[in-house]
């Protein structure tokens, strides 16, 4: 493989932004028919990197990109379609409306005289995916397609551009597990095709199975490559932070000792369609996970508890007494606190500042009289919640929207704590956030647990999931079919949580 | 949102700090974003009064300028009641229609003998109750609010005709004839009201709860629910507020006319309203904007009509070159804000 000639050799990028140096004299080199994973923390420049690659932004002066040894200028997005390059975005951009086929040839349809020619368009995206062996058919509408065909779509696009050059931008965060394995055979076959693949994935465990070779960005800098057998999580994560894995998943409490008594219980939850008949219990100071594919319920299940959508059964307990909830402000009010997976869409407001992020559901609480706001108190909470949360951010009338994944979520679960919660449902906790923060908010619950708050961790990473919970509920088709864990039930593996999630065993008792 | 001087200011000297690179950069863009923003259309407006006074010598008197003002007045009003509803990301068309239906009720509660000044709180009254009944079908029957003002820039013109008997009512003896052309330290009376509707706009929006709430529903609607926000509160409260805006503004026009007419009043008032709303640099679809702007916005386009006046354009020259200066306007600010303008 390094005997051939690199299809892309970056060298000596740099790029300024108006006082800042984003990159420095960073080098990357990727060769036909390889998967090169590019790793580091968010903020890294990783982005920035591949933003140059597409012709988002221009490199400063002196720094060299070469395509199949041939120096080349990319000045647009153009200029890097016609050298074959082609990026599959963690947001998608397609056009629900359109057919799959328009989507792919969006602006390069095929034209018989003035006219579209469909017939032609459609044949030659039918090959296309015919090749990537899909299901649907390029006249199908892309809003009729899931989140995994749709990124389908994308790279299916990037083919029948003609692209060497594909960089996939964390490609399964959207996915579910089977998804996920269908979409790794693809990016095999891919690279069989003499594609080189550029991999960004804060996942290592796709990194493991997938990358021939990963590069490492730090600060903006190139910190090195390893390849093949060289690649192992503690050297990765040492490159990426200069920290070791040994405290990764630490815990300190110890529910299984000290198990508190039941604070928390859910009994026959259900909302007739996603979710049936769900009921458990949580213990003080105790972390619960509940696993699951993507679409067993889990995020809906949780949604039905905070009282976000509404219920057909089902009733909530909080020590002992029976909890009304019928709306997301019943919840808070009681102490139940619900963490959404999708931080930008549903959690955060990009265009307020942090302090209002962080002080937003418990203004009314901290307000004089007449709902005057007590800004003297929000700027405590926000400064004490920046300290607390190691949020690094220039102050607090910084806009969230320009704060990285991890500052984000961490901005996001101070606005919870700053409700005091009793209950505590965090979902995907740890989506899109870099691996320093990623500890972080494991020993904030782990210190939370600590001091006795009741935690649910709904997460699709199992290491995660094994990591840090005391006991797992595992769901599948919208119900509970098993627990691991608790007294009585099996150790809390990887392997039988996916036994129980894919339906192969039933929870031994 | 804070001063974007000390946001920047703030970076200058935490920047080292540890914050990386990248997102220390991006700070820095969107801090930079934040205070284009916050000057806006200012300097249109400086440009325009400049243009003016060399065009005619006359536009930077004491006196023409407290004539802009005044004429400034009743749209300023509309629009920051307008500037809260199109926050929330909704929209309000029929503030004309309550400003007319509002005057009406302004005079003919005038005409109570004894009793005259009642027609302003009634007129009051009758605009918050339209807004409010805007606001219910927006927030509790969740239509859109395009559909919803809409329809009820429609019913209630009629309400404003079947109120005055299809005629114009006078009352020459109008008992609050002192807001529409009295002054107070020598400023007219309409403009000390609309400044004090910016004044408390500001503070609604900038130093309550609601106001976070308004931008927070505005910027993320689902967040906000999911957040505990009564989301319905606050678009029942924005309408609302839109409609006693309106009902003001029918108060501060009756005043002024010692008249109503349910047919001509107020007609297209709605638009230009949005129109200052939107030079006033507030995002259409919600979450972005300040009241400051709106102000300015209404100035601006008060401007040009007192100006071209003065100029001696003809009218319908006048209605050409209002448009085209709001499109022009707009259009220089999305470019002077290139890639993060959302409207």
């Amino acid at each position: 493989m390094t005997g051939s000639t690199p299809i892309l050799e970056m060298k000596d990028i740099s790029k300024t932004f108006p006082g800042v140096k984003a990159l420095t004299n960073v080098t990357l080199t990727v060769y036909p028919g390889e998967i090169h994973a590019l790793m580091g923390e968010n903020g890294a420049g990783k982005s920035t990197l591949m933003k140059i690659l597409s012709g988002a932004y221009q490199a400063d002066p002196g720094g060299e990109i070469r395509i199949n040894g041939q120096h080349v200028t990319i000045d647009g997005p153009l200029a890097a379609r016609q050298h074959g390059i082609s990026i599959i975005y963690q947001e998608l951009s397609l056009a629900p409306n359109l057919t799959v086929a328009e989507n792919m040839l969006l602006g390069r349809e095929h034209k018989s005289g003035p006219m579209v020619d469909r017939r032609s368009m459609e044949k030659a995206c039918q090959d296309v995916l015919g090749r990537l062996g899909v299901h649907f058919r390029a006249t199908t509408k892309v809003s009729e397609l899931s989140m995994a065909e749709r990124q389908l779509v994308e790279i299916a696009r990037a083919l029948i551009a003609n692209s060497r050059i594909l960089v996939m931008d964390e490609p399964t965060t959207s996915l579910s597990s089977r998804e996920t394995e269908a979409m790794f055979a693809l990016v095999r076959q891919l690279k069989a095709e003499g594609l080189a693949i550029i991999y960004i994935s804060h996942r290592m465990a796709e990194i493991y199975e997938l990358a021939d070779r990963v590069s490492v960005l730090r600060d903006g800098s190139y910190v090195g490559t390893l390849v093949g057998d060289e690649i192992s999580a503690e050297r990765l994560v040492q490159m990426m932070v200069g920290r070791d894995l040994s405290s990764f998943y630490k815990k300190e409490h110890d529910a299984h000792q000290s198990r508190g008594p039941v604070m928390f219980a859910v009994r026959n939850m259900g909302d007739g369609v996603r979710v049936h008949d769900c009921s458990f219990d949580l213990h003080e100071g105790e972390v619960l996970g509940i696993a699951g594919l993507v679409g067993a319920g889990r995020t809906e299940l949780a949604r039905l508890i905070y009282g976000a959508d509404p219920r057909t059964s089902g009733e909530v307990f909080l020590q002992g007494k029976h909890l009304a909830i019928h709306r997301p402000e019943d919840a808070i009010n009681s102490g139940v606190v619900y963490l959404t997976e999708d931080r930008k869409h549903l959690g955060l407001f990009l265009d307020l500042t942090v302090r209002e992020n962080v002080n937003v559901s418990v203004l009314g609480r901290d307000a004089r009289v007449g709902g005057v706001l007590n800004l003297r108190s929000a700027k405590e909470r926000a400064a004490a919640a920046i300290k607390a949360l190691a949020i690094r951010v220039a102050g607090d009338g910084v806009l969230v929207g320009s704060l990285s994944g991890g500052n984000q979520q961490k901005v996001l679960l101070s606005r919870l704590l700053e409700t005091k919660p009793k209950v505590l449902i965090l979902d995907e906790p740890t989506r899109g956030v870099d691996i320093g923060a990623k500890s972080e908010i494991y020993r904030l619950i782990d210190e939370l647990a600590k001091r006795s708050v009741g935690i649910i961790v709904i997460s699709s990473e199992l290491p995660e999931i094994v990591g840090i919970c005391d006991r797992v509920l595992v769901m599948r088709e919208g119900r509970i079919e098993g627990e691991v864990g608790g007294a009585g039930h099996l150790p809390v593996t990887q392997e039988n949580i996916i036994s129980i999630a894919t339906g192969v065993r039933e929870a031994a008792e | 949102m804070t001063s974007p001087n000390d946001t920047s200011a703030s970076i200058q000297a935490t920047g080292a700090a540890g914050l990386d690179a990248a997102s220390q950069s991006k700070q820095r863009r969107l801090a930079w974003r934040s205070t284009l923003q916050a000057i806006g259309m200012l300097p249109v407006l400086i440009i325009l009064g400049v243009v003016f006074e060399l065009m005619s010598g006359r536009f930077m008197s004491f006196q023409n300028l407290s004539i802009v003002m005044q004429q400034a007045s009743i749209n300023t009003v509309l629009a920051a009641g307008m500037t809260f509803v199109i926050l929330t990301g909704g929209i309000d068309l029929s503030v004309g229609s309550i400003l007319a239906a509002a005057a009406m009720v302004a005079i003919l509660g005038s005409l109570i003998p004894e009793w005259g000044m009642l027609g302003i709180p009634a007129a009051l009254l009758a605009g918050l109750g339209f807004g409010l009944l805007n606001g219910a079908l927006i927030a509790f029957a969740k239509l859109p609010p395009f559909i919803v003002t809409l329809g009820s820039l429609t019913a209630v013109r009629g309400v404003a005709r079947l109120l005055g008997g299809d005629t114009t009512q006078f009352n020459p003896q109008l008992p609050f004839a002192f807001i529409g052309n009295g002054t107070l330290f020598g400023l007219p009376w309409l403009v000390w009201i609309a400044f004090a509707v910016v004044i408390i706009s500001w503070f609604i929006l900038r130093r309550t709860v609601l106001g976070v709430h308004i931008y927070a529903v505005g910027g993320n609607p689902d967040a906000a629910r999911l957040t505990g926000i009564k989301v319905w509160a606050v678009l029942l409260f924005v309408y609302a507020f839109s409609g006693l805006a309106a009902g003001l503004g029918g108060v501060m026009s009756a005043a002024r006319l010692f008249a109503a007419n349910g047919l001509q009043l107020g007609q297209s008032y709605e638009l230009d309203a949005i129109a200052a709303v939107i030079l006033g640099g507030t995002s259409f679809v919600g979450g972005i904007g300040s009241i400051w702007g709106t102000l300015i916005g209404a100035l601006i386009i008060a401007i040009l009509s007192n100006g071209l006046i003065l100029v001696g354009v003809s009218d319908i020259w006048q209605f050409i070159i209002k448009g085209l200066v709001i499109i022009g306007a707009v259009a220089l600010d999305r470019y002077r804000l290139k890639g993060s303008a959302r409207t």
